[in-house]
């Protein structure tokens, strides 16, 4: 089975950092991007706690080029990596060769639907964002900010696996010879709208998340934009690129169980691994680490642990969310965890799961807590989202 | 390359569409700026204690998934794949008004649940009990033919034997009445028959659900082949005629061997001009079909376009209601369906009989 398919651009934007560098520097000096929320007047303010992002919307527009309050916030952090992504990748010349842009949101332009919901009709001052509701939207703006042109553009919504889910189209894409090259990743912004969502399911803890921990309270949102540059071996030799990793494997399944809740055994989980396994042509000792989806909701942690034992048959790797360190930035974890797991590749670190102080009763799992070296081949990163979405990715250092 | 055939059908629209015997034999006239689906039998498809509680996209949706995987004769397939340009956008916009109504207080969850753009795809994989493959698809004008280019590309590659693929948008109120102020939508009503002829900006809004089966094996129930679809986020006027012909000769087909172009035409004097592009030059002498007088504009649209090429290559006839020109076609062995939405989100799919 399979060659991986080559990465050679990273990009993203979250609460530990503007920039890829920023984020791994946080990520290493176990510096926490949790906070109470500042740019969204929230009468639950007081009650949760946020990973978001410190620049303000107007300083995005100013980093951008753009007028005053032009863009959805999601717009904005997601142009701001994917440029970041394709400088990183070192293209100069967008249209060369068949580009793709897959890109995952669950609420793309809601952060501003919701703040002129009723004002669109008084006036027509904010009437610019009537139409940046869709989701399609924010990857039509990105695609243009790139200056991607009649190109194959598109917008995955699996909640939260959609950047998984856009990284794993965008392999299979280059895998086929569909495609030269793809931006690949995701982008959500905080919102009223997410944050009273997830209120109403009881998963919002009041205080830091604290991943597979026995007493964990639940998730903190976040918001991040991230994204990689999946290019075809002939592109990459004919440029002699520098490839950062690969993307080995994935598998996308489905739990079938329930629209917001895992199954208690994990079975899409485990389903989504095993599929990811075959695909690269790997055993699961071959995994030196896991970037788990552990959000520390009760019933994810539970879900993924058990599905994290059936798989490894006991033997479960090292293995650590960054969960604590970003909050859960929903559409876009899937790729925050990607670049993770490429640096982690290319620095053989694996990060500590912060805030862990109990293990959990049902079983015998304790995850990393303290930065570790290991020489590391081969990362797996899970994303689950509503609707039972499972997705699972697997990256090398090798081919 | 391994074929792709498109083995059944579902769909709810403006149209008399769930009832697969019916082909556009008597057709819903409208005098209006936006088309509401006509109702299938929900009790006969869905229990009245799930129904109520569930999205009218939710119920489309079973309907006409339920139609196409009983068509094809399967109890479940390898993957599920959704295109939607809004999703249960109705949950949306009543959970977005009670957080403001009511100041983030007195909220449930089931709204904002509902919500959740892969909500359809969901419910259905629950409702079949299948852990394949589940994705949702939401990029505007092109959310359906993203879920094709993913089919076609696990099918060819055997990843996947049997594929339900589908498209499902609602209409809702706050959405009709923003997209009327940006003039998106008709500000006057236009008759079924002459949306072509209306000479003004926006489209008539409307909804549906529309759902296939994707397979490698060719059966009884067999539509068509599906042979190939490309996308574009951007494309200008002028290069229109020259991705066409390319995506025609990449896929070893010429302009004379198209039988019939279907156009979405949505008669927006804005944006209309972009298929006349192909109707009054290199199509000009090729029998033409639209169907949007019929199924209304929304996201997926196009799948309902798709639905109409699906039922043509099968049954062999074209219905003189979307005939567009009045050249007569043969029975026809090859369509092209070309797509797009306010310039942007461009779409070509090629269908072959077999």
């Amino acid at each position: 089975m399979g060659k991986g398919v080559a990465i050679t651009g990273m990009g993203m934007i979250s609460a530990i950092g503007k920039n890829v560098t920023e984020n791994y520097r946080s990520l290493i000096s176990e510096k926490m991007g949790i906070s109470r929320i500042s740019h969204i007047d929230t009468i639950h303010k007081n009650e949760i706690m946020v990973g978001e992002i410190s620049a303000t919307n107007a300083a995005l527009e100013k980093q951008l080029g753009l007028p005053e309050n032009s863009w959805s916030r999601t717009a904005l952090i997601g142009a701001i990596a994917a440029k970041e992504a394709v400088t990183h990748a070192s293209i100069t010349e967008m249209n060369d060769c068949r580009t793709g842009l897959v890109s995952g949101t669950t609420v793309g332009g809601m952060d501003k639907s919701e703040q002129y919901f009723y004002q669109y009709f008084e006036d027509d001052s904010e009437w610019h964002h009537i139409n940046g509701l869709h989701a399609g939207d924010s990857t039509q703006k990105i695609a243009h900010s790139l200056g991607l042109e009649e190109s194959f553009s598109t917008t995955i919504s699996t909640a939260c696996s959609s950047a998984a889910n856009a990284i794993m189209l965008g392999a299979r894409m280059i895998r086929s010879g569909q495609l030269d090259r793809v931006i690949v990743g995701g982008t959500d912004s905080l919102s009223k709208f997410t944050i009273n969502g997830f209120k109403t399911l009881m998963i919002l803890s009041d205080t830091y998340n604290t991943p597979f921990d026995e007493n964990r309270k639940g998730l903190n949102l976040g918001e991040a934009a991230a994204y990689l540059v999946l290019e075809s071996d002939s592109l990459i030799e004919k440029e002699g690129k520098k490839v950062l990793g690969y993307v080995k494997g994935y598998g996308n399944a489905n739990d079938a169980f329930h629209q917001t809740a895992s199954s208690e055994n994990g079975d899409g989980a485990v389903l989504a691994m095993k599929k990811a396994l075959q695909v690269a042509g790997l055993t699961p000792e071959e995994i030196d680490y896991v970037n788990a989806h552990g959000t520390a909701t009760p019933n994810n942690d539970l879900s993924e642990g058990r599905a994290m034992l059936r798989v490894f048959d006991g033997k479960v790797p090292e293995f650590s969310s960054t969960k604590a360190f970003t909050g859960h930035t929903l559409a876009t974890a899937g790729a925050v965890e990607a670049v993770y797991s490429l640096l982690a590749l290319q620095h053989n670190t694996i990060y500590p799961n912060l805030n862990f102080k109990t293990p959990m009763t049902e079983f015998d799992l304790m995850p990393q807590t303290k930065l570790k070296n290991k020489e590391l081949r081969t990362v797996l990163s899970n994303s689950f989202g509503f609707g039972g979405n499972c997705t699972t990715l697997l990256f090398s250092k090798n081919a | 390359m391994k074929p792709v055939y498109i083995n059944s059908v579902g769909s709810v629209s403006a149209q008399k569409t769930y009832d697969n015997d019916d082909f556009l034999e008597e057709i819903m006239t409208y005098n209006d700026t936006i088309l509401r689906v006509i109702d299938p039998d929900y009790k006969a498809h869905i229990p009245p204690a799930a129904a109520r509680r569930m999205a009218k996209g939710i119920k489309m949706s079973t309907v006409s998934a339920k139609t196409a995987l009983k068509e094809a004769g399967l109890e479940n397939v390898d993957a599920i794949i959704v295109g939607t340009g809004l999703g249960c956008i109705g949950d949306s916009e009543k959970f977005v008004s009670a957080i403001i109504d009511n100041k983030e207080q007195f909220l449930t969850p089931t709204r904002f649940i509902q919500s959740s753009h892969n909500t359809v795809a969901g419910q259905i994989a629950i409702s079949l009990g299948c852990n394949g493959y589940n994705y949702t698809y939401v990029h505007s004008a092109i959310s359906f033919e993203s879920c094709l280019v993913d089919a076609l590309v696990q099918i060819r590659n055997e990843e996947a034997n049997h594929i339900l693929v589908g498209g499902v948008d609602e209409i809702v109120a706050h959405h009709v009445d923003t997209h009327r102020l940006i003039n998106h939508i008709k500000s006057e009503p236009v008759s079924t028959e002459h949306l072509l002829q209306s000479n003004t900006a926006g489209c008539v809004m409307a909804e549906g659900a529309h759902f296939f089966v994707l397979s490698n094996q060719k059966k009884e129930t067999t539509y068509a082949e599906l042979t190939a679809v490309t996308t574009y986020n951007t494309l200008s006027r002028d290069k229109l005629t020259e991705k066409t012909i390319d995506f025609l000769s990449q896929n070893g087909e010429t302009l004379e061997n198209i039988d019939l172009i279907i156009l979405g035409n949505n008669g927006d004097d804005g944006f209309d001009s972009y298929y006349g592009i192909l109707s009054d030059g290199i199509f000009k002498n090729t029998p033409q079909a639209y169907y949007k007088h019929l199924s209304g504009e929304f996201d997926t649209a196009s799948a309902f376009g798709f639905w109409l090429a699906a039922k043509i290559l099968r049954g062999g006839t074209i219905p003189k209601a979307v005939q567009l020109n009045q050249i007569k076609a043969k029975k026809p062995m090859n369509i092209l369906l070309y797509n797009q939405y306010r310039g942007e989100n461009h779409s070509l799919v090629l269908l072959k009989r077999c």
